[in-house]
């Protein structure tokens, strides 16, 4: 990955119906690199990419690829192809002939055409499918003759729609593997939606964090995952215990009823501020060991590790832990300095419902 | 069982007034007045192979022109917006709520030699021209009477050809015109081939139209099979024949028609 944006979005405002959609997105997308769209539901993830993508065009701002300007350039003269959320393959054409559509358009001769497509299908797993009709596949069949379909054209910039949406959950992390293999191998810039966090932490050199038509953070994963500038992707990457606490001075904050060391600086004396602790980073001890104590109220195994509610100080905190504790019993809990991330509380504003819960799910 | 009650009045429907009424235009068609077996029938409808011909001769120039007129119009209206598209199918379907007949003769008011379009030409001094009673009034007739037959098929079709398509198609590099050779034409073929059908059909065995806008040189095989049953030269039996040897044609142009479209299915595509 170099530092060479090759697509940025400068300030893109839309509004559908009269409904803005983005509020002003800024986002810059260096060449060869696998930047993740991460967000809720109808947060505009896809209104972005279909910015990009050339068919929506914004009401406000510009967007520049390879530093020019290409707000009304048609999609078919972008150098961009789309795996489609909802696949959009044609129904009149064999897998096949789905595959080979941008290759014929731009009129390669029929043996490149031929060996590009078996070895696009072989990548996908979908070796001998290509005379299938592709309105007799599976969900997932046909989401993947959707990414070979876009692939197979060698764009400067792929644009991924929520493409592994319909794939169990083995096959999911196969093609994980294998899309970030392909990235790397091609240098093809991936812009890539997705509204599992764990997919877009696993894959991306970075992540933008959208809710409501507004970019929260962007940022590595480890960043969005360590440092969440906000309760909204505190919350939604992971699940987070967000409480409020007081800053005493720098390193010195105060929750739960106890005074807890931690590695914050650079706040107001006595500022209000949101705690955000991730529940594995929560250490379970002996109650006298601990500075916050509470009561188990609920296990669940999760495989890898016990979830455990535990009540403490009026909230439920949520914990992960390899070890379980009895539901009724008494523990102990407590938290190193760099596993408390404070943040400011007027940062919040934007995720106002999600901030005003003390722990959420 | 259920769906074999279900469809038992439909059965009634079709035993009573299609497969018998086959069964009488056969029997008729092989007989003669007193009911003896006869090819006679069948041996002179080759008598009027002539005007069966022209039928299907301006029938088919009519399909044509009503699909390269239907299939762009066809096409706008599915662009529309949504609020848009039943008002202006409404627009199209609307000279169908007016008899043919009253349509046809004005028409008539409309080409005949002191009609409107010539007195127009005088009226601006310029000379008068032959409009009524030409093959040129005919076809115009039933173009005008068929379009909304090709329209419906085709817009009902494109409707379901959705943008996301087109979108797939422009994001793999396709033009406008590329979009629609490869993946509009294509898809819209199921209606390119009931819009024929159903312009053809009833194109082919025209009658009425022909005779008011054709005059008596451009009659129509409808209008020869009009004459045995209800006109001057009443034959039933050769009317019979000429229907029967008309039901031929028609399903071997359909069957023709349904090769050219199974063909084409992959063949559009290279
Ligand atoms: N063409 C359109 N007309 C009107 N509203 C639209 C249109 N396209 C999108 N929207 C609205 O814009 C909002 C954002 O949509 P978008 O498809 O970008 O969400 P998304 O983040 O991709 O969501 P998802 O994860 O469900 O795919 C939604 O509220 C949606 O209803
Ligand atoms: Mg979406």
């Amino acid at each position: 990955m170099n530092q060479n944006p090759i697509v940025s979005l400068r300030n893109i405002q839309v509004a559908f119906d009269g409904e803005p959609i983005l509020k002003g997105i800024d986002l810059d997308i260096c060449d060869k690199e696998f930047v993740t769209l991460l967000g809720p539901s109808g947060c505009g993830k896809t209104t972005t990419l279909r910015i990009i993508g050339g068919f929506v065009t914004p009401d406000s701002g510009d967007l520049f690829f390879d530093g020019k300007k290409i707000n009304n350039l048609p999609p078919y003269k972008r150098n961009v192809n789309t795996v489609f959320q909802r696949y959009a393959l044609f129904p009149h054409m064999n897998v096949a002939d789905n595959v080979a559509f941008g290759l014929k358009i731009q009129k390669e001769s029929p043996t490149k055409i031929r060996t590009q497509v078996r070895d696009m299908l072989e990548l996908v797993g979908l070796k001998g499918f290509e005379h299938r009709r592709v309105t007799n596949l599976s969900g997932g069949q046909q989401q993947r003759v959707a990414i070979a379909r876009a692939l197979v054209n060698h764009p400067r910039v792929l644009l991924l729609d929520e493409p592994l949406g319909a794939l169990d959950l083995k096959l999911r992390k196969d093609m994980q593997l294998e899309l970030k293999k392909i990235q790397r191998e091609t240098g093809i810039t991936f812009v890539y939606v997705t509204h599992d966090q764990e997919e877009a932490l696993t894959m991306s050199d970075r992540v933008v964090v959208m809710n409501d038509g507004v970019i929260q953070q962007i940022g590595t994963p480890q960043d969005i995952y360590n440092e969440p500038v906000n309760a909204f992707v505190a919350d939604f990457i992971g699940e987070s215990n967000i409480v409020d606490g007081i800053m005493y001075e720098d390193y010195d904050v105060e929750f739960a009823g106890a005074e807890f060391v931690c590695v914050d600086k650079g706040f107001q004396r006595e500022e209000q501020v949101k705690v955000v602790i991730r529940p594995e980073d929560i250490e379970v001890v002996p109650v006298d060991d601990g500075k916050i104590s509470g009561v188990v109220e609920n296990v669940i195994f999760k495989g890898v590790h016990y979830e455990m509610q535990v009540n403490a100080c009026g909230q439920t905190w949520i914990i992960h832990s390899t070890r379980q504790k009895p539901v009724g019993s008494v523990i102990g809990m407590n938290i190193a300095p760099d596993n408390i991330h404070i943040m400011h509380r007027a940062q919040d504003a934007s995720a106002e419902p999600l901030g005003e819960e003390e722990v959420r799910l | 069982m259920k769906a074999r009650s279900a469809a038992f009045p439909y059965l009634i429907w079709m035993g009573l007034f299609i497969i018998i009424p086959l069964g009488l235009i056969a029997f008729y068609a092989f007989t003669d007045k007193n009911a003896a077996f006869t090819l006679e029938n069948i041996l002179s409808v080759g008598n009027y192979g002539g005007v069966l011909f022209k039928s299907i001769y301006l029938a088919a120039i009519s399909t044509v022109i009503c699909l390269i007129i239907g299939y762009p119009l066809a096409y706008a209206l599915s662009r529309l917006p949504e609020h848009m598209q039943n008002f202006c199918l409404m627009l199209v379907m609307l000279p169908m709520w007016i008899n043919f007949l009253l349509r046809t003769y004005a028409w008539m008011t409309i080409l005949e030699d002191n009609g409107l379009i010539n007195s127009l030409l005088v009226s601006l001094g310029l000379p008068k021209i032959n409009l009524i009673d030409t093959q040129g009034a005919v076809v115009l007739g039933m173009v005008y009477n068929y379009l909304p037959f090709m329209i419906t098929p085709l817009y009902s079709v494109l409707t379901k050809v959705g943008p996301s398509l087109t979108e797939a198609a422009q994001d793999l590099g396709a033009s406008p015109l590329h979009v629609f050779l490869r993946v509009i034409f294509p898809l819209s073929m199921p209606g390119v081939t009931s819009g024929v059908t159903m312009v053809f059909v009833p194109a082919v065995s025209t009658f009425i139209i022909s005779k008011m806008l054709g005059g008596s040189d451009n009659l129509l095989i409808g209008d020869i099979i009009d004459m045995k049953f209800l006109g001057n030269s009443y034959n039933p039996y050769l009317g019979s024949a000429i229907s029967l040897m008309l039901m031929v044609v028609v399903l071997i142009c359909m069957g023709l028609m349904n090769q050219f479209d199974d063909g084409d299915k992959e063949g559009m595509l290279v």
